[in-house]
């Protein structure tokens, strides 16, 4: 099931935001396409983003992708652990495999972005085409 | 996706892949079972148990005649005539620059009748080849829709095969087949594979292709898709065509030299493969891991002693090493094991070692 506690981009990834701050990662349907993920390359803290801005690389043994910040804002917090452990990816994409923590520039900006539903519908209708 | 003019071909047993639920993927102009639960799962599944993987698409080609073998010592830098009946041998087609019009497999099958196994993406290619330089007393048939070939690999494939089968496996050599009865059908078992493990190829008629590989699947053996045998074949430092082999790289600087048996007498390439050994090798092709973080890839630029050297053959995490681990073609001068040298992976510099190889190498019983 999809979280309902957070938002999706197209690019399949998601972001939960609390107190200013929002939390990133890839989904469920995301890692299940790239497969066993081996290698998670994440930017500094500091890092200034813009919405749909690339901000790092996922790879799974067949595969490199480009990861996209849904939001703007400025990096806080990068998961070490998932860069130690990538295969956290796979096996607790909602969970424990966040990937990064930003200051959202603005909240106004997650409407833009597709909820729960929207998403899972986005996901049927990509794997039907 | 790739798309092409021309339909995808399938396999015999592309209904038994889509029923155990495989992620398909095009490949050299067949849907190819890419995935089944997983590469890193699947690749360590052969390292420890047994996996079978669908390899139809290869290319099988009779050639016979009373010129059968001639023709092939011409065709191939490897000794036909070392071959007994039964016995199988690694070689090329090679250009008369020493280059790679492909690799394959000669078997023996017969005094005067042999077996190529070729790559499935070589297999128009080659018959053009071998048709315009084909003598009159030989026979050059492309026999490649005709079967199936399944690869069963693994410490266990021995165990898992020998209930289905009055071959004497235990007896069978690597690079030895025989042709006899699996599951009551005419088949063709050679101990051979592309994965650095014990194990077996069966060749059989495609109509029996999938009642093979259903008893095979019965006694324990697991699917295995083309993304594991990729990264098996690396492991095991196999060669790729189209990656690590090629019309540019000679038999030479993919360190193959094994293969070209000098005393044998002549054949396409052998003057320019025996130029190039007197005037000694410039560039080969190395085995090398990664230092710093970062998994090199198939195109990646490659830098040895801070000049662009040239780009990564094949490259990828190994889950059996859990190292990242690539090919180059290197200068001499940056070969021997120990070797620093870079690879740009995407736009960033990172070090990478050369190291002996193969990377992996299993244990002998």
């Amino acid at each position: 099931m999809v979280p309902e506690d957070r938002k999706y981009s197209k690019e399949h990834e998601w972001v939960k935001v609390e107190g200013g701050r929002g939390t990133v990662g890839i989904t469920d349907y995301a890692q299940k396409q790239l497969g066993d993920v081996v290698y998670v390359e994440l930017p500094e803290v500091g890092k200034k983003l813009q919405a749909m801005q690339i901000f790092g690389t996922i790879e799974s043994v067949k595969a490199v992708s480009e990861l996209f910040c849904p939001i703007a804002g400025e990096v806080v917090e990068v998961n070490g652990t998932v860069v130690d452990k990538p295969e956290l990816v796979n096996s607790d994409p909602y969970g424990k495999a966040w990937l990064l923590v930003v200051a959202v520039e603005n909240e106004g900006n997650l409407s833009s972005l597709m909820t729960a539903a929207e998403y899972q519908a986005y996901v049927d209708q990509e794997s039907k085409g | 996706m790739a798309t092409s003019d021309s339909p995808l071909k399938r396999t015999p047993l592309y209904e038994l892949h889509r029923e155990l639920g495989a992620r398909m993927t095009p490949f050299a102009g067949y849907e190819m079972p890419v995935e089944f639960r997983g590469v890193v799962e699947e690749h360590l599944t052969v390292r420890s148990k047994a996996g079978l993987f669908d390899v139809s698409h290869m290319g099988e080609f009779l050639v016979e005649g009373p010129e059968a073998e001639a023709y092939l010592q011409k065709l191939t830098p490897n000794d036909v005539s070392r071959l007994a009946i039964g016995q199988a041998q690694y070689s090329a087609l090679t250009t008369d620059k020493g280059t790679f019009v492909d690799d394959l497999l000669v078997s023996r099958t017969g005094e005067s009748r042999f077996l190529l196994v070729v790559n499935a993406s070589n297999i128009e290619k080659d018959i053009a080849w071998m048709e315009s330089r084909r003598p009159s007393g030989a026979r050059l048939v492309n026999e490649s829709e005709r079967y199936a070939l399944l690869a069963l690999q693994g410490p266990e494939a021995e165990a898992v095969l020998r209930p289905l089968t009055e071959i004497d496996l235990g007896a069978m050599k690597y690079y030895r087949f025989a042709e006899g009865k699996v599951l009551g059908e005419p088949a063709t078992v050679s101990r051979t594979g592309y994965t650095g493990e014990d194990g077996f190829e069966i060749l059989i008629d495609a109509s029996r292709g999938e009642k093979v590989a259903r008893a095979l699947f019965e006694r324990g053996a697991l699917p295995i898709g083309l993304a594991a045998r990729d990264t098996l074949r690396l492991e095991a430092k196999m060669a790729l065509y189209g990656n690590d082999i090629d019309l540019d790289h000679t038999v030479l600087e993919a360190d193959l030299e094994w293969i070209v048996k000098w005393q044998k007498g002549d054949f396409i390439g052998r003057e320019a493969l025996a130029r190039q050994k007197e005037k000694g090798v410039a560039r080969k092709l190395v085995g090398f891991e990664m230092v710093d973080r970062g998994i090199a890839r198939h195109g990646y630029p490659v830098v040895a002693g801070g000049a662009p050297a040239d780009f990564v053959t094949s490259g990828s995490f190994a889950p059996f090493l859990k190292k990242n681990i690539g090919l180059a073609y290197l200068p001499a001068a940056h070969c021997l094991p120990g070797s620093e040298i870079e690879v740009e992976i995407r736009g960033r510099r990172a070090k990478a070692v050369v190291v002996p190889t193969p990377f992996y190498k299993r244990e002998k019983k």
